[in-house]
Formats: C-alpha cells, structure tokens, sequence
C-alpha cells in the first residue's frame, strides 16, 4: 500500500491510499459525527451525517465512503462543512420523535449528542411526523421503531458479523421499517450487539428497560465467567445491584460485542431464587440461621464422617465438586480444605464421563492458538463442537475468517449444526461412530504424509473412507491449522481418545489444537481442582459407571444433578450421602432435599476472583456490589471452614494471599497430552450405520444446551426464554422418525438402562441416523443418564 | 423449512431458467424475477408465498420480503382481474390526471389500493411511468393507455373481459 499525504483542518496527515478518510481522522482524534458508519461494519454511506468539505469536491463529501488521495483538503468544521452537517440533523430529526426524557438511550445517545452539537433548537417542520407500530421480537430486544433513523447497523450486523439476517429493512423512503420477517423473534446468540450498535433508542435492552439513567449508573470492570475466553464486561449498578452488562472492547479477546450469555447472565443475580441466609436442616425442617451456626453444623457433620473412617480411610469418604465457572482462588481454597482433610477427591468436570487420559494431561485445557488469531487460519477441524453456542465469539472470529480468509472449516459432529459460516465438510456422526469419522480423518493425513498409523487408530479408521478435504485442508494449513475439541468432545465416552486422535493429526501434519475447556476450566486444573494419583475423578465421587460413590460432599456453586452429563447417577448418590455441604448463590428444591447445610455464596459480580482464559490469559475481575443479604464470596466461605476444621493453611486475609499460594509461573498453553495413549474404545459398536438398523436402539445424543450449563444461567430470566432455550425434547432424524413409525409432535417414552424420560419428539434432519438428541441440564432427562442406548416408543 | 410446495412446475422451471442468468453464488440476484413469476402465478405476494420463494432462492425471508415491499409492483394484497395503475406524477397532473382519477374513483366505487366487489378492478396509484408525452395516462395489466379522457375510459374499461 502506498502512503500518501492529506490536510485535514490545516494538519497533513499520512494516510493508506485508498482508505476512507474517516479512518484517517478516527486515528488521529479529528472528531467527524456519524451514524451510520461502524469500524466492525461495511460502508453504507447513508445517513449523511459525516459530510465534510473537500477542497474542488462540487458538494459535501462522506467522510465515511470518501477514499483519501494524495494532497487532498479536508475541512471538517468549516462553514459548508457545518452547514451540510446541520442540514443533515434537521432532516434526521423530521421524524424522529424527541422523546429522549422516556428512552432509555437518553444521556448515552450519538443522536442526542450530536443533535446538541448540530441541531437547532427549532424545528421548521410542521408536518406531521411519521410513526411506527413497534413489535414484539423476543426477550432480550425492546423496540421502538420510530425512533430509528435508518442507518442499518443492525441489519448489517446481522448479515456481517453474526451471520443470521434477522432484521430487514422493508418498505421504500418514507414507508421504509426496520424489522423482522412477520416481526418473529430475534434469535441469534449475539443479538444484544445490535443494542450497542443502534444509534438511537430504537433498540434497547428489554431486561434493562426503565431500570436506570445511563448518567447514574458506576461502572466495574469485570471478567464473563460463562467460556473459556474471558470475555470482559463492564457490570454498571445502581444503588449496589446490578442493572446492566455492556462489552468492554478488547480488540485481544472479544473486541467489541459479548454473547447474549455474557450480556444478560447478570438477571441471575437479581433472582429471587438466590440463596440469601445459611440454612440447616434439622431433622427433616430447613431453618435459617447464622453463619457461625451453619458452619459448625457443617463442619461438625464433615468431622463425624471423617471419624467414622479408620486408617488409610480417613477422610476418603468426602469430596468437593465444583462449578467450572469458579474463580481460581474457589478452586484453590476448595481442593486445599479436601486434600489438607486427607482426601484427594476433588473435581470441577461434572459434564466429562471419560478421564482415562488424567495421568497423562497437560497442566489445563488450553487453545495453542491465540484468540485474536482465529480470525486467520487456513483449516479448522471442529471435532464434537457447536463453537456457536459453547464460545459464542469464537465462532465470530472463525465466521470472519472464512469470509475474509478463506478459512476451510470441517466439523464431525452428531448434529450437523447450523453455524454461522460455511463448512468444507460436515461430517454428521455419533457415538462411536464419531471416534471412526477422527480416526479416518487420521489414516487419510497418514496417507497423504505417507506416515505411519499407530495400530490402534487403524483398527477404528473405516476402510472405506468419505469426506477427503478435511485431511488435505489440514495437511495443507500446516501450523495455520487447527483441530478444536469442543464440549461434545469432551463430554464423550471415549472423550480420550478423541483427543488422543486429534492430537497425533496435529503432530503429523503441524497443526495446531485447541481443547476449549468450559467456563474458567483453565483455572480449575492450574489451581488443581482435579484429583490426584490417589483421588476420585467427578464421575466416580457421583457413582457413575457403576463406582459406590461417596458419602459426604462439599459442593460449591454446582448443582450435580443439573450439571453433571449423568443426572441420575449423582442425584442418587447425592440422595443417599451422609452428608452434603452446598455453598451456593441459589436455592432449588432438589438440592434442598439432599443436602445439610446452604451456604450462601456471592455470585460472580459480587466477589472477586482471577480467571484464566484459554490462552493462559490471567485476568482478576473486582468486586462490582455487595452480595446479597448474607452471601459471602466462595473463597472466603472456605477459608473459614478451614478455620473451623482446624486445618493448617487458612489463615489469609485478603484473595490476594489467596493467589499468591498459586503457582501461576509457566502457564504456556499446550493442551497436549504428556504422551500418546489410544484407549481402547468403549463406544466401538455404536456404530450408527447399517447394523443398527436392524435393531430398535438408537444412540443417545447427549448436549447442555447453552443456557443450562451453570446455575447461574439457568436463573437468568430472559435468557431462559430465548429460543436457544427450548422446553427438552427428543431429537430424531425424520427418516429415523419414519422406520420407528414416529411423527414430529408424538409423546414419546426414551428409554434406557437407568431409566425413562417422557418427551415430546421433535424431528430435525440435522441429525445424524438411528440417534435420539435428549439434551441434559433439565430435570425431565435426568433419569437418563449416561446410558449410550436407548428405544423410543410412543405413547398413545 | 417448508414443506408445502406452493408453486407450479412450470413456475419454478422459469425461476430456475433466471437464477441460470446469474453466477452460482449470486442467487440472490434472480430475487426481482422470482417475485414477479410467484405473483403471475398467484395473482398476489402473500406473506407464505413471499417466505417460499426466498427458500426457493436460497436467502433469509427478510431479504424477500424487503424487494417485495419496495416495488410497487408487487402487490401485497389481492388484486381484482385487472388493475388499473393511474399515474399522478408532475406531467399528468399538469394535464389533468386529478379528473381522471375522480372520475374513475366514482365509475368504479373505489379509492386507490381497493378492488371492486366483483373483483373485476383493483385501483392504484402509480409515479411517472415514462409516458409523460401521453398523459394523462394509466396502465392496464401489461398495456399503456394515453391522453385520457372520461370518454376514452368508458370505452377501454367497456372493452375488458
Ligand atoms: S434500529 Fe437502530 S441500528 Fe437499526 S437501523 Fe434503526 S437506528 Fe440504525
Ligand atoms: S457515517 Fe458517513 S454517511 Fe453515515
Ligand atoms: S408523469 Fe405521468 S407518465 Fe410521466
């Protein structure tokens, strides 16, 4: 690019040849007002509102779709310029409605603003305005049409950078409307954007509305704790609570948009469901008490069980589970008050059934890429990952790359999800069926490479292979590619070997990988919230796989029965402890039935903690409000417990000693396996291809939907009636649908070994044959638990 | 996903012959065409109809619907058997189109946008259509009729079907 000179007001500047002059003066803090144009977006050039003087230009110029060229004059606030300016604001506000005392925009708003700047204080239209009806488009959207200026941010951020056109404009000139197809809902994962982006107060947030006055609200900076990216928030309150979420723009991370996750996951902290003053339970009765009772009760129960063991067995009856979205020093505090009680039975991996690989994992789940690079590589193999909803931004990057990069992206998935970018190759498998498609995918590298295929893959690979791209794509990228273990993945029985199998492509072809753990995964196992030689994993502390589980549990912000992939198992092994310590922001009934004491815990606005994203990024968010009633902050929690269990170790005084125990040296993010092991396949046999269809079983297809995962989440009103949150259903393939004689809309019975749910079935031919997609994270599936094998049957 | 089939072969096999006119990824383009073929077929855009073509075309409905209510050719609501489309732009109103749209608003009963109760007529409103050195002019189904008069009107609407 050559580099060539401009005057703007008198300064010459450098410029790109070719890039629009309002780049040029953004970079150099030469104010220039405008609508319509957005950094993120393409040019539209179509609310005039950025009109400047060029020197021998025959009228005012957009700044925004006016290529700079070499020696040209520019002035930004000359007379013409300020009268073009000001012709253009009296021709936005015709129509608009001036209601700023009653829209929430008020006080926050470019329109405002620069009517302040370039409005006059008289209008000389005396016609009437135009008005328009404004529709219902979903929870999280409030509209007010009339006050649109037409400038199709939002329309263009649809198209562009979420990937899903939602909102039109239709009609023409004056009948012209911003608005959905028969105004149906918004439903992309990163609508709240559009929010951001809107100019005016046409779109506002429908959680927020008429909460408070942008002038009156503080602004925290904080840490999202819902992916592995980190994304960062600015929490605003007002009087202490918390009233909104916007994105703080870090061009490293999430730039300038949040997930709809990251945006209205605060509603939860609001809840009237949270968990504000200890309780026991006395007999049968749960009573409120104070915190010194409550925790004496709980260490009290914690010793008698301790006690009850004898020798070596001390202490190994009890174990600590804890959320994925828990800070480091939670973590850290949780594992240290376990193992100093001579257990090393603690976990954070409620969604994972397979750790046959815990000896040989690397130090954290990590993305050997950078986030700011996703936006740049060759080839991507998603390997059991719906990166649309498990890392909403993410998939914004990769979309972006496709388009812009031409990134060759592949997928083997169960369901052949609807992303918001073009796959090469879509590879459409479940269960074991699914380890097949990788280990195809590898003896075709080894071909190509004329590598040799360790034994154990060969056994798997398909002889007679299909979807031939993915390797060559990945070959080709070399260090520009990149293999993505998604939740999926990780979640699957033979979650092992699929990583094992993606990292031997990675190793033969360069290619670098990415096991994107969820929520502050990363932190959980660098504070080594992961059991030890000597310990029990998440699965067996839970009973699953047949193991007698345990016999007391502290758990801290989870709900197993919820966030475990195998509900069943840990409710009944929940049931059935002798003790069960919950610390919690929340309450729920089946939590109240199994437990013995409720802790209240800050929610993650109302503590502080660090978090450490998929690259080994360490960030600390603050303390945004004071907790609710008698919360207290996790970590402080269990440092008192500590303290009352006389424990060595707890004597900290402020969650920077807390982070000062942690080993935070070397956090280089490789998430490769110590060494290659092929665990033999427990799926093998799930084949879902021909040999099934002789049979009436089908394959369960297990998934948390985005907005189940945490506790949290699931207490974010708004969030839980988007239409990524659906009511649970039983996903069937239409033709699978059809030999079992099924129709979209019957009740059906799934049944499996550990037992029934009943559930209205839903065909969807995105999903791979002779499987049944039963999400979990719903208490109507629960009874399934991990069983792979299930019938359908209708019920008459 | 729709899985009512709501055009004719004949119909989608000439949508099919537009989208052959342009590029494989530009299907988009065959939209204007697609529209019109769907409302010679139907006689009007319903919203389900709009909805089928875009799935036809391949793109999001919003983007159908934003051509179909652009174009005031497209009609949105039912038309009668033969619409009338009455110019009022600056040459025919310098020539008298205000009489003749009177004129024809009380022979046929009807305001503009509205059809008669046998639905013989539909009545619209119409800018410049390029015919200024006949006006006062309206157009009929596919046919220009110039340099209107009452008396001229009764005979051409007298002479349709
Ligand atoms: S709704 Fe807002 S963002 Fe969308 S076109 Fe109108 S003013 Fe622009
Ligand atoms: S900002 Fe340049 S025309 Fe809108
Ligand atoms: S103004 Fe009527 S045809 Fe041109």
């Amino acid at each position: 690019m050559t580099t060539v000179t401009i005057e703007v007001d008198g300064k010459s500047l450098p410029a790109q040849a070719g890039e629009m002059l309002i780049c040029v003066t953004d970079r150099n803090d030469i104010y220039i007002p405008r609508f319509c144009y957005h950094e993120k977006l393409s040019i539209a050039a179509n609310c005039r509102m950025c009109l400047v003087e060029v020197e021998n230009a025959p009228k005012p110029m957009p700044a925004c779709a006016t290529p700079v060229m070499d020696g040209m004059k520019v002035f930004t606030r000359s007379k013409y310029a300020q009268t073009a300016q000001q012709g253009t604001m009296e021709f936005l506000l015709i129509n608009h409605p001036l209601d700023c005392p009653v829209c929430d925009q008020g006080g926050e708003c470019p329109l405002q603003d620069q009517a302040m700047d370039y409005g006059s204080d008289d209008s000389r239209f005396l016609e009437k305005k135009r008005s328009l009806p404004s529709h219902d488009i979903g929870p999280l959207i409030a509209t007010e049409m009339t006050r649109c200026i037409h400038c199709t941010r939002c329309v263009r951020f649809g198209e562009e950078v979420a990937g899903v056109v939602e909102l039109g404009a239709p009609g023409r000139g004056e009948h012209m409307q911003i608005g959905t197809f028969l105004n149906r809902s918004i439903d992309s994962e990163v609508s709240g954007n559009m929010i951001d982006l809107c100019p005016v107060g046409a779109l506002t947030s429908k959680p927020y509305r008429f909460a408070a006055r942008s002038w009156e609200l503080q602004n925290h900076p904080g840490i999202s704790p819902h992916d592995c990216l980190g994304t960062n928030i600015n929490i605003q309150t007002l009087r202490d609570q918390v009233e909104r979420v916007l994105p703080i723009d870090n061009p490293e991370i999430n730039q300038c948009w949040l997930a709809d996750r990251d945006r209205y996951s605060y509603e939860a902290v609001n809840s009237e469901q949270r968990l504000t003053q200890p309780m026991i339970k006395d007999g049968r009765k749960w009573r409120e008490v104070d915190w010194e009772t409550a925790i004496n009760h709980a260490t009290a129960g914690i010793t008698t069980v301790l006690n009850s063991g004898s020798g070596n067995d001390i202490g190994k009856g009890i174990g600590g589970l804890a959320a994925a979205s828990s800070t480091l020093e939670e973590f850290y505090l949780l594992q240290k008050l376990i193992r100093n009680m001579g257990s090393d039975n603690v976990d954070h991996r409620l969604q994972q059934c397979d750790f046959r690989d815990d000896n040989i994992a690397p130090r954290f789940p990590a993305s050997e890429i950078q986030i700011q690079h996703y936006n740049n590589l060759a080839a991507v193999l998603l390997v059991g990952s719906n990166i649309r909803k498990e890392q909403p931004l993410l998939a914004l990057r990769l979309r972006d790359g496709c388009n812009k990069k031409g990134t060759k992206i592949s997928a083997i998935n169960p369901v052949d999800f609807d992303f918001n970018f073009d796959t090469v190759e879509s590879d459409v498998a479940a269960g074991g069926q699914m380890v097949r498609s990788l280990a195809t995918q590898a003896a075709h590298v080894a071909q190509i490479k004329s590598a040799e295929l360790p034994f154990d893959i060969k056994k798997i690979a398909d002889s007679n292979p299909g979807f031939e791209q993915t390797a060559n794509n990945l070959v080709a990228a070399g260090e520009n590619g990149l293999i993505i273990i998604g939740a999926l993945a990780q979640q699957h029985t033979d979650a092992s070997l699929l990583k094992a199998i993606s990292q031997w492509i990675c190793d033969t072809t360069g290619c670098k990988l990415a096991v994107l753990g969820c929520a502050n995964s990363a932190a959980g196992w660098i504070a080594q919230c992961v059991p030890g030689d000597n310990g029990m994993n998440a699965g067996q502390m839970l009973g699953q796989n047949g193991s007698a589980g345990l016999r007391c549990f502290i758990l801290l912000g989870t709900e197993p029965e919820l966030d475990s992939i195998d509900g069943k198992s840990a409710l009944a092994t929940l049931n059935k402890a002798e003790f069960v310590v919950q610390i919690s922001a929340f309450k729920s009934a089946s939590v109240m039935k199994y437990a013995d004491v409720l802790l209240p815990m800050a929610a993650f606005t109302e503590s502080a903690g660090t978090y450490i994203n998929c690259e080994g990024r360490i960030q600390n968010a603050k303390v945004a409000v004071t907790p609710k009633g008698e919360a207290r902050p996790g970590w402080k929690i269990l440092r008192v417990m500590g303290n009352f269990l006389e424990l060595n170790g707890f004597e900290q005084i402020t969650i920077d000693d807390v982070t000062e125990e942690i080993n935070l040296t070397d956090i280089t993010p490789s998430c490769r396996l110590v060494e290659l092991q092929f665990h033999p396949t427990l799926s093998s046999g799930e084949k879902s291809t021909p040999d099934l269809m002789e049979s009436d079983s089908l394959i369960r297809v297990v998934d948390m939907p985005m907005y189940r995962a945490e506790v949290t989440l699931r207490h974010a009103r708004a969030l839980q009636q988007t239409a990524d949150n659906p009511p649970p259903a039983a996903g069937l393939n239409p033709a699978t649908a059809s030999r079992l004689q099924l129709n979209d809309g019957n009740r059906v019975k799934v049944q499996n070994q550990s037992g029934s749910a009943t559930l209205e079935l839903r065909t969807n031919d995105r999903l791979a044959e002779n499987c049944v997609y039963v999400p979990a994270g719903f208490m109507e599936t629960t009874d399934l638990g991990r069983h792979v094998r299930v019938t359908v049957k209708k019920i008459e | 996903m729709l899985d009512k089939v709501l055009l004719s072969d004949a119909s989608l096999q000439e949508i099919d012959n537009e989208l052959d006119k342009y590029p494989k990824d530009r299907r988009q383009s065959a939209l204007l065409a697609a529209l019109r073929i769907a409302q010679e077929e139907h006689n009007w855009l319903s919203d389900e109809l709009i909805e089928y073509v875009a799935e036809v075309i391949g793109v999001p409905p919003v983007r159908a619907f934003e051509v179909a209510t652009f174009y005031s050719m497209y009609d949105l609501k039912p038309v009668g058997r033969h619409k009338i489309n009455v110019c009022t732009n600056i040459s025919c109103m310098l020539r008298g189109c205000d009489q003749i749209v009177n004129y024809l608003q009380n022979k046929l009963g009807i305001g503009f946008g509205e059809t008669t109760a046998d639905g013989k007529f539909t009545l619209k409103e119409v800018e410049c259509l390029a015919a200024c050195a006949g006006a006062p002019m309206m157009q009929i189904g596919r046919d220009y009729y110039e340099n209107l008069s009452p008396e001229k009107i009764d005979t051409i609407l007298q002479a349709l079907p």
